[in-house]
């Protein structure tokens, strides 16, 4: 190959400028945990056996899903969420239970998390009628409103202003809510992610936007698609921020605790970039050439679930016997769940036209 | 009936309903300390204070957005844009959220969303401050779509979208805000979406108008008259859901049809409406169906070429001649 002349035009992106000889570093730098014990953080045993048992779930249930997919079960897009567990988790942990959660089409674990049950996530992505949104959703439009899940979005940052939405509702009732928004790295360069933060600080908005930078947007290293740091994002709208280790769950429960109290007290809204990996392809499609095996294990080494189980371990809080029964349980709840979807109608085809207006018999135009 | 201007009109409607009901709230770019880039708001921030008049940044798909959220989440916003030529950077909030969200999650969100302004061109104002929107948003599932030709229609049909539990775009223009006409002075007064009027009845040719082309199909018309020619005017008021019956209905009695519609000819409300005619009345037609249309040509600023552009009564007699073979 031609060596390339000085001058050349160039648009192979700068990124933030940490690279090397060409290379722009991959993933995210991973902050270091918080040093606090659970009874610190205000949580007791019982809560982590929960929070072990909805990591181990969420994963469970997606690897699963992962196989039906493969196997030709169901179709469309499938989006991954595993290795990001412990940001759901914590988050949901933290936050009161009416506090409003949106977020992109990621969303496996953030519905399970606030009440999806494994059978209704499920027969969702087969697109059964006994799916979380009736089968007209599938994968990427999870949503639980009844326990204050909005669901899970597919143009990236289109969900932004919507979350700012939710929480102006909540300022304007004076109901104590605030709203979490969650969204990937990719979504930062969306105008719809600026001019939300702009208003929301403009409004004083008891609103969390979350980016949870699992380090690529689609094949794109975040570090090749934005040219500062995306915390920094914040400071151009005056708002508050913080980085958080999102591959442990400890450090998700306290960032969320203290922020979203912060949020509730104060009516301004707060950017946090919490730091993950997502160990899967962008999805199903994805031959994921733009990393290497090495790099994927050295984010594995940091695995949410591992590490939350070698702490119950350390702690002796459950003994090795104690965790296979919840992981046993945990696995038969997802066997049982395809089982069920498997089991499940698809929706009449009358169900095509349900849906559409709040009206029982609305105008079609044809 | 009191005379009212049209701005008047579409402030009556607010006010009641914000009046009426709480969870009502109108936000966007001038509308509280201004009170209005047209003055449609004024009076607003006085009366409801500073929580249910909101000025916004120039941030139309971040301030639609917020209206979709607080929608979603038990309010009931009017989103005003200064105009629906704006309204394209929000595309994304009402094409692909406002109109879906309740379809994708099942049904568990609904979406009383109000999203007004005025559209299409009002004079010399260039290309990217002239489009008539009102087809696109038909096209889409999921919207109502509301496009107001006089006072009356726009404070009865507003009152009627900011009651509905489904997002409704709600239309009016720059050029008819300061247009005088009587208003019902009833009290709680409500016009069904849905259903169009006949503004003009006549025997002898039905022109299907709305918006500001009402205005330049009525001009015509009283043109035509002193010719012998009797025209009868229906104004849809509302593009969808669209009152198909009545222009049936008319033409049943008129045999011949003229449409006339601000937006440009491709796939627009004049084409569909032609396509309907000849399934639902062929066998009425004593001439194929004409339509008065932009041209295919984005608008100009010289007077002379943006006066050829935009539709006028000159070009609707022509086309009724046509249909009523009088050339």
């Amino acid at each position: 190959m031609a060596k390339k002349k000085a001058d050349e035009v160039n648009f192979a992106p700068r990124g933030i400028g940490d690279e090397k000889d060409g290379a722009v570093q991959k993933g995210v730098d991973l902050p270091a945990p918080t040093k606090k014990k659970h009874k610190s953080l205000g949580l007791s045993e019982d809560d982590l056996k929960a929070m072990y048992e909805q990591m181990y779930l969420q994963r469970r249930f997606e690897e699963r899903a992962m196989q039906q997919y493969q196997k030709g079960k169901f179709g469309g897009f499938l989006h991954l969420y595993i290795g990001q567990e412990a940001i759901s988790t914590g988050t949901v942990f933290a936050l009161n239970d009416d506090d409003d959660i949106i977020t992109a089409y990621r969303d496996h674990g953030w519905g399970l998390c606030r009440g999806i049950t494994p059978d209704e996530g499920m027969a969702e992505l087969f697109g059964k009628k006994t799916g979380c949104s009736k089968g007209k959703g599938g994968s990427m439009h999870f949503a639980k409103t009844e326990n204050h899940f909005w669901g899970g979005y597919g143009i990236v940052g289109g969900h932004i202003p919507i979350g700012g939405g939710l929480a102006f509702a909540n300022k304007y009732n004076q109901n104590g809510r605030i709203s979490a928004t969650f969204f990937g790295d990719g979504a930062v360069d969306q105008g719809a992610f600026h001019e939300t933060f702009n208003i929301a600080n403009l409004w004083g908005l008891p609103a969390i936007f979350a980016v949870e930078n699992n380090g690529y947007s689609m094949g794109t290293a975040a570090r090749r698609h934005t040219v500062t740091e995306i915390v920094d994002r914040a400071k151009a709208y005056g708002m508050k921020s913080k980085v958080v280790n999102g591959m442990d769950v400890f450090s998700v429960y306290e960032a969320m605790k203290e922020v979203s109290e912060e949020v509730r007290d104060s009516s301004e809204p707060y950017f946090l970039e919490i730091r993950t990996y997502r160990y899967r392809g962008h999805s199903m499609s994805d031959p994921q050439k733009y990393r290497t095996k090495e790099e994927l294990e050295e984010y594995q080494k940091n695995d949410p679930i591992e590490r939350l189980k070698t702490y119950l371990k350390d702690e002796k809080i459950l003994k090795d016997k104690e965790i296979e029964e919840i992981e046993e349980k945990v696995e038969q709840e997802v066997l049982d769940a395809v089982e069920f979807a498997d089991n499940s109608d698809f929706p009449d085809e009358s169900a095509l036209y349900d849906d559409m207006f709040a009206e029982d018999e609305p105008y079609f135009h044809n | 009936m009191a005379e009212l201007q049209f701005r008047e009109a579409i402030r009556e409607a607010i006010d009641e309903e914000m009046a009426r009901e709480e969870k009502v709230f109108i936000m966007g770019e001038e509308v509280a300390e201004y009170n209005g880039a047209y003055k449609a708001t004024e009076g607003l921030l006085d009366k409801y204070g500073y929580k249910r008049v909101i000025d916004t940044p120039i941030s139309e798909l971040g301030f639609s957005g917020i209206g979709v959220g607080a929608a979603m989440n038990g309010l009931r916003p009017i989103v005003e844009f200064m105009t629906f030529n704006f309204a394209v950077l929000a595309a994304d909030q009402i094409i692909n959220h406002a109109s879906k969200a309740g379809y994708m999650t099942g049904g568990q969100i609904s979406m009383p969303i109000v999203f007004r302004g005025p559209n299409a061109s009002a004079g010399q104002l260039g290309a990217t401050h002239s489009v008539a929107y009102d087809s696109m948003y038909a096209h889409f599932p999921g919207l109502k779509v509301i496009y107001t030709s006089e006072p009356d229609d726009a404070k009865g049909l507003l009152k009627s979208a900011i009651r509905d539990d489904n997002p409704v775009i709600f239309m009016e223009s720059e050029q008819m805000y300061g247009m005088k006409g009587e208003v019902s002075e009833e009290e709680d007064y409500i016009i069904p979406i849905g259903k169009g009027k006949v503004k003009r009845e006549g025997s002898d040719v039905t022109i299907v108008a709305h918006g500001k082309m009402y205005h330049v199909a009525k001009q015509a018309a009283a043109q035509l008259e002193k010719d012998g020619v009797d025209v009868e005017i229906i104004d849809p008021r509302t593009v969808k859901p669209l009152d198909l019956p009545m222009i049936v209905e008319s033409i049943k009695k008129t045999n011949r049809c003229v449409v006339v519609d601000e937006a440009h000819p491709f796939a627009g409300f004049a084409a569909e409406i032609g396509f309907l005619i000849q399934r639902e009345a062929f066998d009425y037609l004593d001439a194929p169906v004409q339509r008065v249309t932009l041209p295919d040509v984005n608008a100009p600023f010289a007077k002379n070429l943006f006066d050829a552009w935009l539709p006028d009564a000159k070009n609707v007699i022509e086309a009724v001649n046509q249909v009523t073979y009088r050339n």
